[in-house]
């Protein structure tokens, strides 16, 4: 049953200070009949008690939850990742969660889910890269382009931290660069892409 | 620098490793296991997989290192302090109504859970009465929780987690310190029998009335949490609690229908 409304096409959006406000943007003007999951990834300290996933459900038409470890990547619902834990995607379209080491002084990592996410969704892919102040998310948008996915970051003249951006940019991994307001043209208009 | 070993690769290494030293983790989620191999393999910079397999099938100490890296050991204090205030103040009670109370911590890592549940059960007065079991698959994190010596650097959060925890006393009375590390009085470890055990393979050993399995299951692929559950179940007593981590959940298992969910955090009753 799961086989047939699992998505074959997944965006993944990574970002770390000054990042909400643009994924707040990107979710609020997306329909719910999306037919693909989003995976969200954003830094932040651990904090059990946090509401970030309720900021982000009161945002969006779609079903917005925290990713579960064993849980299948469903269409047209937000993921968010858990603090203090990796959030890895496997070839079956279900999250698993690692609480190993800290990459780059990040749990979540962006590379960690970016680059399980470019094996398991290869072609079908978006990767987006948003505002933020450490390097995470480059390593990641190598596997992304290696495996066949797009990668964008956020414009990083717009962002309010553009280093996150600016880093894969320098190192020659970003297909395009977007201001928030054509950030989420690009996650809408992915429904239409064709993958092979 | 090498580039990481392919799919086939990780199968053909974890079928080798079964069959030679019979460990088996075929059954561990396939990514995290995938990752945690690779960055092995690129820190001890294998120029080939093939050398890799190859120092793994014929090195025993390699393989325990290889073991070691595979495992998450990650732990702390008091983790998740809520979680140790709801043990402290809704399950602990319970458990005292027994005669002598059985617990098992199962995966210890290197113990700083068991020593908590120990802090806990001194605070509650029941101490005395209580016997914890911790197991865990890798005999290096075992040796270690056995000495009951922690590094020091962490004892301020560990402190925080203990107050958050609803610890009454003061954290640093239950240990002494010297030369970086710390080590816990013997009248906790007293109360311990530390032992390896692997949850993939073996079977129930005793019957408890609490058992603690947390961060552990996420590294299972479902069959294998699943069969995991099914040893629990063979090794609680009825009435008797499961406690896994804050993110995992026991909704998903077959045996929920002989058990329900005790208060907000990830603790179940066996009816």
């Amino acid at each position: 049953m799961e086989e047939k409304i699992k998505s074959r096409k997944a965006v993944i959006i990574g970002g770390s200070a000054g990042s909400l406000k643009v994924i707040l943007n990107i979710l609020k003007n997306l329909k719910a009949d999306l037919e693909f999951p989003i995976i969200i990834i954003i830094h932040r300290k651990h904090d059990p008690d946090s509401s970030l996933i309720d900021v982000l459900a009161q945002n969006t038409m779609l079903n917005a939850k925290e990713a579960e470890d064993k849980e299948f990547i469903l269409p047209g619902t937000v993921y968010l990742a858990p603090s203090g834990y990796h959030l890895l995607i496997e070839k079956d379209y279900s999250f698993s969660l690692d609480g190993s080491e800290a990459v780059n002084f990040s749990k979540p990592s962006i590379d960690v889910s970016f680059q399980t996410a470019a094996e398991a969704y290869g072609v079908g892919l978006l990767a987006i890269v948003l505002s933020g102040a450490n390097g995470d998310g480059t390593v990641g948008c190598k596997e992304v382009n290696k495996f066949k996915g797009t990668t964008i970051v956020q414009d990083p003249s717009e962002a309010e931290s553009p280093f996150m951006p600016e880093q894969v940019l320098k190192a020659g991994l970003a297909s395009k660069v977007a201001t928030t307001d054509r950030l989420t043209i690009f996650v809408r208009d992915f429904q239409n892409a064709a993958i092979y | 620098m090498n580039n990481g070993i392919s799919d086939e690769q990780l199968s053909q290494l974890l079928n080798e490793v079964l069959e030679r030293y019979g460990y088996d983790f075929t059954a561990y989620t396939k990514a995290s296991l995938k990752r945690r191999i690779n960055r092995l393999y690129g820190l001890d910079r294998f120029p080939s997989f093939a050398e890799f397999l190859y120092r793994i099938k014929t090195d025993k100490k390699y393989f325990n290192r290889f073991v070691e890296e595979l495992t998450v050991n990650v732990t702390e204090m008091f983790r998740d302090p809520k979680f140790f205030r709801a043990l402290r103040e809704t399950v602990l009670p319970i458990l005292a109504t027994y005669p002598f109370i059985r617990i098992w911590h199962a995966g210890c890592s290197t113990g700083e859970e068991v020593y908590s549940m120990a802090i806990l059960l001194k605070e509650a007065g029941l101490l005395h009465k209580s016997l914890l079991y911790a197991t865990d698959l890798n005999p290096e994190v075992v040796k270690i929780a056995a000495t009951g010596v922690l590094p020091a650097n962490s004892m301020q959060l560990y402190s925080e987690n203990y107050i958050n925890a609803g610890g009454t006393g003061e954290f640093s009375q239950y240990y002494t310190a010297s030369y970086g590390h710390v080590m816990f009085h013997s009248e906790l470890r007293q109360r311990m029998v530390f032992s390896t055990h692997n949850l993939a393979a073996e079977s129930s050993f005793n019957q408890f009335q609490l058992i603690l399995c947390r961060n552990v299951l996420i590294y299972f692929e479902r069959e294998l949490q699943g069969k995991v559950f099914a040893l629990f179940d063979e090794s609680l007593e009825n009435l008797g609690f499961l406690a896994l981590g804050s993110k995992e959940t026991l909704k998903m298992s077959p045996v929920i229908a002989g058990y329900q969910q005790f208060g907000k955090e990830k603790v179940w009753r066996k009816k």
